[in-house]
Formats: C-alpha cells, sequence, structure tokens
C-alpha cells in the first residue's frame, strides 16, 4: 500500500492560511513548475557556494579529449567520413561527461535520506514528481556546467564548433535532457538498493557499457550485429546523435536531432513517472 | 479538542511489528512525549503520522485529516524535524529556510518576514548568512525548528530533538521548545529517550516499549501511580516496561551506527 498520490495538485486545501479552493488544472501545473524550480535552485545555490567540484569535474573530459583524442586522430583507425577523429568524438565525450555526472546522482539522495533531507522535503507538500524533476534539472544545471567546460577544450583542440543560436539552444536541450533521463535512472536505481555500497557497484556496472555500447566515440557502422541492437536501445545513442549535428560543424546526424530529442523527452518522462512512485521509499 | 488521533495503528517489516495497536489522543495546544529505548517504535509512529510510512494496519489522523487518503493535506500543516541532521551543510542559514518558505507556497511577500520572525525565535538572527556547516549542533538543530514552523503548522513533530547535545544545548534548544509553546500554541509530538527532557517539557506522555503503548498520562500522574512520592520517570518507566531504559539496548547496528553519526557531526 502506498499513500496514493505522485503529482497530487495542491489545489485542495485544509490548512488554515489558504481558503479551499475549486481546483485548477492550470493553477497546479504552475505550482508544479514552480516546485520544480524551487528544488532546481537549491542545487544552483550550494554550486554558487562551492564551485570546486565542477572544476574537479573538468579533468576527465580533458583526459579523453587530449590523450584518446589526440592519439587516435593520429591512428585513423576509426571510419568518420569526412569528419576529424577529434571532431566526431567531441560531443560523445561531452555526452560522457553528462552521463557520469548524472549517472551518480542517486547517491546524493542516498546520502540526504540518511541525514534526514529527503524526509523533509517528502514532509512538505510537494508533489514528488516534482521532487524527482527538479532532482533530474539540478543534475541538467550540473551538466551544463560542465558543456562549458567541454566547448572550452574542444575550441581549444581546434574542433569546428557551431554557435548558431539555434543549434546552441538545441545543445543544451540535448543535454538537460539526457542529464534528466541518467539521473532519474540512476535516483530509481538508489530508490532501490538503498545504501551507498550497492549504489556505487552498480554505478559501475552500468557506466562503461552505457557508454561503450553507444556511438560516443565510434560509428555504430563499425559495430558486430548485436552491438548494434543494443546501441540503438540506449539512449544514450540518441544524445550522442542530437549533438553531433548540433555541435560540430559537419557533424551528421543518423536519426534526425528532432526525433532524437523527443526519444530521449520519452524515456525521461517515462522514467519520471516511475521514479515517482519509488521515491517515498528511500525514505522507508 | 483533539488535533491527533491513532486508533490501532500498526506496521510491520516483515515478520516484526514495530508499532503494535497504538491508540493515541492528543489534545490541540499539547506537548505529549513519546518516550521509550531505541526500537521501542516511537520514531516508526512519526514516520506514520508524518506520512512518511503507510501503516500496515489501523487509523490516524491529524487536524482530523486521514494520513492516508489526505496525505497531501495533512502536509500543509503539519512541520517535521527528523532524527537525522537534516538542513542542509552547503548552504546558508537563511537560505536553509527560504527553501522551505517556497516548498510550503508561502506568498513571496511574506516569506521574508517570516524567515527573519523564525530566525529571531530561534536565537539565529546573526547566524543566518553562514553556511550551516559552521555551526554548532545547538545551532543546526535550533536552525531545523526554524524551518519547521515557518508556515505556521498546526502540530509539530519533532524526532529526538536532543540527542547528541551536550547539555547546555539540549538546555538551549528546551528553552525555545518552551517559548514557541507560549508564543504559538502548536500542538507538539516529541519522541525522546530522556526521562528528564520528558518530564521537564510534557504536558502528557505515552511510554512505548517493543511497539506497543504500556501507559499514558501526565509525568506527575504516572509517578504517583507507581505509588512513590519521589519517584522518577525513569522508575515509571522501568515498572511499565519491565526494564530499565539503560538497560535495554534495543535498535538495529544501522540505527546505532545512524545515532552515533548524528552524535559526531553535531560534535
Amino acid at each position: 500500500m502506498k499513500p496514493q498520490e505522485p503529482g497530487v495538485s495542491p489545489g485542495g486545501l485544509a490548512s488554515a492560511t489558504l481558503p479551499r479552493a475549486g481546483w485548477n488544472p492550470l493553477a497546479s501545473i504552475a505550482a508544479f513548475a514552480r516546485k520544480t524550480g524551487v528544488i532546481a535552485e537549491l542545487e544552483v545555490r550550494k554550486l554558487r557556494h562551492d564551485p570546486t567540484e565542477l572544476v574537479a569535474r573538468a579533468i576527465q573530459p580533458a583526459l579523453w579529449l587530449l590523450v584518446f583524442g589526440q592519439v587516435f586522430s593520429r591512428v585513423r583507425a576509426i571510419p568518420t567520413g569526412d569528419l576529424r577523429y577529434l571532431d566526431f568524438m567531441a560531443p560523445g565525450i561531452l555526452a560522457q561527461s553528462v552521463l557520469f555526472i548524472a549517472i551518480f546522482y542517486g547517491i546524493a539522495i542516498i546520502w540526504e535520506r540518511d541525514l534526514g533531507i529527503v524526509q523533509k522535503f517528502l514532509v512538505s507538500p510537494t508533489p514528488r514528481a516534482a521532487l524527482v524533476l527538479g532532482k533530474a534539472l539540478s543534475a541538467g544545471v550540473r551538466a551544463l556546467a560542465q558543456a562549458v567546460i567541454v566547448y572550452a577544450l574542444a575550441l581549444l583542440l581546434g574542433v569546428k564548433l557551431r554557435w548558431n543560436p539555434l543549434d546552441l539552444l538545441g545543445v543544451v536541450c540535448a543535454i538537460l535532457l539526457g542529464a534528466a533521463f541518467f539521473s532519474t535512472l540512476s535516483l530509481i536505481i538508489a530508490c532501490i538498493v538503498k545504501t551507498r555500497e550497492r549504489f556505487m557497484g552498480i554505478g559501475q556496472i552500468l557506466t562503461m557499457p552505457l557508454f561503450f555500447a553507444s556511438n560516443a566515440i565510434y560509428p555504430i557502422a563499425i559495430m558486430p550485429n548485436w552491438l548494434q541492437v543494443i546501441s540503438r536501445a540506449n539512449p544514450l545513442t540518441y544524445e550522442v546523435d542530437a549533438l553531433r549535428a548540433l555541435m560540430v560543424i559537419g557533424g551528421k546526424s543518423s536519426y534526425g536531432a528532432g526525433l532524437d530529442l523527443a526519444v530521449l523527452l520519452l524515456a525521461t518522462s517515462a522514467l519520471v513517472i516511475v521514479a515517482a512512485r519509488l521515491y517515498p521509499n528511500v525514505a522507508r | 479538542m483533539c488535533i491527533l488521533k491513532t486508533e490501532a495503528l500498526t506496521r510491520c517489516f516483515g515478520a516484526l511489528k514495530a508499532v503494535d495497536a497504538v491508540s493515541l489522543a492528543v489534545e490541540a495546544g499539547e506537548v505529549f512525549g513519546l518516550l521509550g529505548p531505541n526500537g521501542a517504535g516511537k520514531t516508526t509512529v512519526i514516520k506514520m503520522l508524518t506520512t512518511l510510512l503507510p501503516p500496515t494496519s489501523g487509523k490516524a489522523s491529524v487536524g482530523g485529516l486521514d494520513v492516508v487518503r489526505r496525505a497531501s493535506d495533512v502536509r500543509r500543516i503539519i512541520g517535521y524535524v527528523p532524527q537525522m541532521l537534516s538542513a542542509d551543510g552547503t548552504l546558508t542559514g537563511y537560505e536553509n529556510l527560504l527553501i522551505f518558505t517556497k516548498l510550503y507556497d508561502l506568498p513571496r511577500a511574506e516569506r521574508k518576514p517570516r524567515v527573519q520572525k523564525a530566525l529571531e525565535l530561534l536565537g539565529l538572527t546573526e547566524a543566518a548568512d553562514r553556511l550551516v556547516r559552521t555551526y554548532s549542533g545547538g545551532m543546526i538543530r535550533r536552525l531545523e525548528i526554524a524551518q519547521s514552523i515557518l508556515h505556521e503548522p498546526k502540530v509539530l513533530f519533532l524526532d529526538e530533538p536532543t540527542i547528541g547535545l551536550d547539555p547546555l544545548a539540549r538546555e538551549a534548544v528546551w528553552d525555545r521548545m518552551r517559548q514557541l509553546r507560549t508564543d504559538f500554541g502548536a500542538t507538539i509530538l516529541l519522541t525522546t529517550h530522556y526521562m528528564d527532557e520528558a518530564d521537564d517539557l510534557c504536558d502528557r506522555v505515552a511510554i512505548m516499549h517493543q511497539g506497543s503503548v504500556r501507559a499514558v498520562g501526565a509525568p506527575d500522574e504516572l509517578k504517583k501511580g507507581i505509588g512513590g512520592d519521589g519517584a522518577t520517570l525513569e522508575q515509571v518507566f522501568a515498572h511499565y516496561a519491565g526494564a530499565s531504559v539503560a538497560s535495554e539496548s534495543g535498535g538495529s547496528y544501522r540505527e546505532t551506527s545512524r545515532t552515533r553519526r548524528v552524535a559526531r557531526r553535531l560534535g
């Protein structure tokens, strides 16, 4: 048995301070969006107080681009068409750093559960789905900070980047959706396993397969068939595919950026619904 | 007027009955204490009343609202301070409060005055703009109480509010709680395993042991009930629970390590 509601409208109130109002869908949606924003605001405030984490996070993509990218550019082992290998992999590395930030995001929930923070949020009149989506958006904020760093590195390495505002907007959407998807997946895992140790184990098991079974650093076409199938089911592939078209000049999308974003949006929505159901479990 | 009521409230975890048919009625304006050693089921009762945990069977209502069926309405009229230190160390005291005024839908114009008032009431005005991780344990606890009263709840739940605090900090938290009660008239339900705390603060207490309530009444009544003039609440507890609080170790490994961690953070 569960307390009945993710996404309950805060319309019907019994509080002394607020008069009982008729249920108003627009007001509910506005309240939902506002609460989601508050959870994300919390994250932005934290980052403002202590931005060191963002700097530490920059090391990994830097290594991939500077070492792996440079070397493989010289080897010319991977067929990337007219595109220089570095230009090909830059969107992949951006997607990878978004993945790495997001996939361990769930551990924060376990940590916050142990501190009693989660309990306090759950006791407040905040729809569960807003708590989940707020966390997803928070991961997106961190991922965007990461994107700035990857762009800077790419620029430094002479990757030909697109600066068209519409393309940049597309990149922002792809990153937010990618971060939202993987952080919500991470949250679901955290709600199920409930302890840090088990979570870290599963996180580590997941990360590399997600990364390697995608088009991040080589095209799907050169994979064996079975891996192609897995790659096509991997949301990271769609994130990379969209980024490749939107981020670098000459980058080609296999499915079309629009379809990529739609796939990510759909997959994320489904996960948010599941996570909103599971979220209260973490405090039990 | 009865503001909080439970009827045969029960919660099982697998084969373990953590809370066994607890029936309580708390009057508006009362400070009510749930007493018992670790593992007696106090926290589980609080979790059910604060909508965190659905009961296995039985019923509970707060302000006349059923905690399962009207969970989201109940959340608007309660405040909750969990046992663990739940203020966010990476934010300032002010920010910790501001975020909660937003989560509780306080109108924009009211947010600042409410935060200021809560800071003042809990004696934290000076420290408002410092990061919470620089606070002492007692200050964090007071900040959390401030956080829980911003929306002027009808019922305030405090789970082991002074656990791990040194005597001075405990005294300060008690003072603020007494003040809250007079200024504010809220009903307070707290859990504790410190008998002196219960004696000092509570109008009535319920003695819990192994999931069930063994006795309910005003501390003085209960003391008289077991016949001693000079009886302490400690003795009352031993009388009803058949064990002393001290000798009852109770509580899982996880719970104990968590308590220790809280104590360490509180320094």
